[in-house]
């Protein structure tokens, strides 16, 4: 389980570039980490490519926050 | 100069007199082509001529599901699609009054419709290569309007405020989405004027001829480059000073 928000946490570093300190359950992309709307769409890209899933496109838009991925992804894989 | 060695390129409506310059160019700059259309006869032959780097995708643009479809089949055969190229188009010319609802709906389908889910589906690897390179094909008609093209120059003048939008929203991730505009050029299209059409056409041409496929080409290659990479949104008009704008 924890392993997923692990991976989570690394792809959000990675690709919006922030401190991983930063990176917590209740930060939400768009408001504290910095990401334009486009940035979004490829952190859902992103996730669906590590973990092998599809988000469909009304799910992608409920996930405003780390810990939002964290949970549709584990409820998905 | 303009070097896309390693680059991957597609191109629609490369069964055509324009769509095939343009795939030669590309193939002649570096790049590997994978070569659309309807008709697969005239890909084949054109990917044999090109040799090496060259494959032949086929797919009809006017069914719905065909531009995933083809993006998943030339990036199946070249690994990528790096540059797109949304060249292919057809024409359902009427005079707007007797136009049917189906001659404008397969105009737009085909020339428009098509060209947003093909650069949809391009898109993803686009933005994870954070480089790309769209390029469409629209016509001197989508800026000046033309009797009987209602359809036609309705659709080529929506590609480029699409391709303005998108342009917009990727410019951030190294990816250019431009169009070329030509003129008159001479296709088996053109070829069917009559001596007095033709006459009048080359009366509101500077130039005083008509264009070559290979000179749409060069501007398309000019685009797709690595050097065009802080082009973007624009419109080059390749048209013999047939209409300055």
């Amino acid at each position: 389980m924890s392993d997923i928000a692990d991976r989570v946490k690394k792809i959000v570093v990675e690709h919006l570039g922030v401190e991983e300190d930063k990176v917590v359950e209740s930060a939400s992309f768009i408001d504290d980490l910095g990401a334009d709307s486009l940035d979004t769409v490829e952190l859902v890209m992103a996730f669906e490519e590590e973990f092998g899933i599809e988000i469909p496109d009304d799910a992608a838009e409920t996930i405003q926050t780390v810990g939002d991925a964290v949970t549709f992804i584990k409820g998905a894989v | 100069m303009f070097d896309l060695t390693g680059k991957t390129a597609l191109v629609t409506g490369a069964s055509g007199g324009i769509g095939g310059a343009i795939a030669e160019a590309l193939h002649t700059a570096g790049a590997t082509v994978a070569l659309s259309g309807t008709r697969e006869g005239p890909l084949r032959e054109l990917a044999d001529r090109l040799g090496e780097r060259a494959h032949v995708v086929p797919a009809n643009l006017s069914e719905p599901e065909a531009a995933a479809g083809l993006i998943k089949d030339a990036a199946g055969a070249m690994g990528s699609v790096d540059i797109l190229v949304n060249n292919a188009g057809i024409t359902r010319d009427n005079l707007f009054m007797r136009m049917s609802d189906e001659e404008w709906a397969q105009v737009l389908e085909v020339n428009l419709t098509s060209v947003f889910r093909l650069s949809r589906a391009a898109l993803r690897g686009m933005m994870k290569a954070r480089w790309g390179r769209i390029v469409n094909i629209t016509s001197v008609v989508g800026s000046t309007g033309n009797p009987g093209q209602g359809n036609y120059a309705a659709a080529k003048a929506g590609l480029v405020g699409m391709s303005k939008s998108l342009a917009y929203e990727v410019a951030s991730r190294g990816i250019t989405v431009n169009c070329v505009a030509p003129g008159f050029i001479e296709t088996a299209m053109t070829d069917k004027l009559t001596d007095e059409q033709k006459g009048k056409i080359l009366g509101q041409i500077p130039a005083g001829r008509m264009g070559s496929p290979a000179e749409i080409a060069a501007a398309v290659l000019y685009l797709a480059s690595p050097e065009a990479g802080y082009v973007t949104g624009a419109t080059l008009h390749v048209n013999g000073g047939m209409a300055m704008v």
